[in-house]
């Protein structure tokens, strides 16, 4: 048995099917995975993502800490609330992990990382923040509720007060903020609009049935991978890890090289890499042949050279197979991917495949 | 619990047989594989006329989360994959016993069968497996 969040009776009582996941037993489906992927599309669903790891942090020298820490540059964050998604590498250039950080405070801010990671991203921020005197906090007691869909912000703002309500619906995108206790920021892992809710682990299961009596279907992790690989947001452990570096993983955008004096960890790697050009790079997949892409499987790029998908799924929304895939930099259109010993054909598109419910590649 | 017809038999794999009238043997995969698999997207039959040892993969049928094989049960030449599959991969979820059968196969006369079980041991199986 693994850890269980405080809405795990919950899941059982509403008939989930509970998988491990990163060492926690987590709903993968409640009725039907795709039924849950259309639900968020077209309304509204909420997910179950207390096991993901919420750290404050603190001191008078967290914003250079984070500077050095992060791939990306907090100093970009200027509004309290606002919030930044960015790597953790080590000092080669693999990502240790994907984070979101929000900017609280001249002294206070916080991140959220992987459950799966949480042992090691919690040793390697704790001996990196001794030198800047940074206090590291986990906030284990906090559950934490993913409201997503078109319908999912005006739906969750009802369990508010109207004052709580009417903040909570002028936070912009990638903001967050504490209202009535919660601290509710409108991100999220589906491509779709919504909140992620951060509250204490005693007014989850209430939160839950409330969203529930308010048509917001449970989601379990199943559609939760579905709808991001739709997003063209990548997932840690599959599209990108500690062999490799944001650049080959379609994460260049998340690096910050400017200014060119901030030393964050992993910077001179991924210079050097930059001077070289990087070998291989991720790129969307989308599959014009029938069948199913999946992780690992080989991509061959005729004249190129071979590939292999990193994350791999029949999208719903599209009613075809999409994926990520890392390939050869020299890789053009079209590809093929070897399922059970047959070629199949395969279009290289650019992500999201789907964002606020329609479909951007054809 | 899962439905498990009385008039057929099973396989510890998960398939159902059907014996038809012309002695060829019709074969899907049961109530409890659907439900455990979840929504198919996608399923591969074999063509007409393959041939087909027990025991050996025969078929894939794929849910959103992954890719399963399907075992024959016997040895023989398959006379019929299910057309309706290519388009409507979930009529194995909304009628694993009926439209959503998989393929048909002759069997070879004195060919190898795997094991199969009358429906009270296979719902013993799934008892054991935590249906």
């Amino acid at each position: 048995m693994g850890r269980q969040t405080p809405l795990f009776q919950l899941h059982q009582e509403l008939g989930a099917r509970i998988v491990d996941f990163g060492g926690w037993d987590m709903p993968v489906q409640y009725s039907s995975q795709i039924g849950e992927h259309h639900a968020v599309r077209r309304a509204a669903g909420v997910f179950d993502v207390s096991h993901m790891c919420v750290i404050d942090l603190k001191g008078g020298r967290v914003r250079p800490f984070l500077r050095t820490l992060l791939a990306n540059d907090v100093d970009k964050l200027t509004r309290p609330g606002k919030a930044l998604y960015t790597c953790m590498l080590d000092e080669s250039g693999g990502v240790l992990d994907d984070l979101i950080v929000y900017f609280l405070s001249d002294s206070g801010f916080r991140v959220v990382v992987n459950a799966g990671t949480r042992d090691k991203d919690l040793a390697w921020i704790r001996r990196h923040a001794r030198e800047f005197d940074v206090g590291v906090l986990e906030r284990a007691e906090l559950a934490m509720l993913a409201i997503q869909g078109p319908e999912a912000r005006t739906k969750a703002a009802k369990l508010l007060s109207r004052v709580g309500a009417a903040t909570a619906l002028e936070l912009d995108t990638f903001v967050g903020r504490e209202i009535e206790g919660w601290f509710v920021a409108r991100t999220g892992y589906t491509g779709e609009d919504g909140f992620e809710v951060m509250m204490p682990a005693s007014d989850a299961e209430r939160v839950w049935r409330e969203l529930n009596s308010l048509g917001v279907a449970s989601c379990g992790l199943g559609a939760r991978d579905t709808l991001r690989l739709e997003a063209g947001m990548n997932l840690y452990g599959n599209d990108m890890d500690e062999r490799t570096h944001p650049f080959e993983s379609g994460l260049a955008w998340t690096v910050a090289m400017e200014p060119r004096d901030r030393p964050f960890i992993g910077r001179a790697a991924l210079e050097a890499v930059k001077a070289q050009g990087s070998s291989r790079k991720l790129v969307g997949l989308l599959l014009e042949d029938r069948g199913v892409l999946r992780s690992h499987q080989k991509v061959v790029v005729p004249g190129v050279g071979e590939g292999e998908i990193t994350s791999g799924t029949f999208s719903p929304t599209l009613e075809r197979s999409i994926a990520f895939a890392r390939v050869p930099a020299g890789t053009a259109q079209q590809v093929q991917v070897d399922i059970r010993g047959k070629l199949l054909n395969a279009r290289v598109v650019k992500p999201p495949f789907v964002r606020f419910g329609q479909v951007l590649v054809r | 619990m899962s439905k498990v017809p009385a008039d057929l038999k099973y396989t510890k794999t998960h398939e159902w047989l059907r014996t038809l009238p012309d002695g060829s043997i019709e074969i899907g995969i049961t109530d409890h594989a659907q439900h455990a698999l979840g929504d198919l997207v996608f399923v591969e039959v074999p063509e007409a006329g393959r041939a087909v040892k027990a025991g050996e993969p025969c078929a894939v049928v794929e849910s959103v989360k992954a890719a399963s094989d399907v075992y024959a049960p016997v040895t023989g030449e398959v006379t019929a994959g299910n057309p309706r599959l290519a388009s409507e991969p979930e009529a194995v979820n909304t009628d694993a016993y009926g439209g959503g059968w998989l393929m048909r196969v002759r069997p070879t006369p004195g060919g190898a069968t795997a094991a199969l079980m009358s429906p009270a041991e296979y719902e013993k199986l799934q008892q054991e497996e935590g249906d």
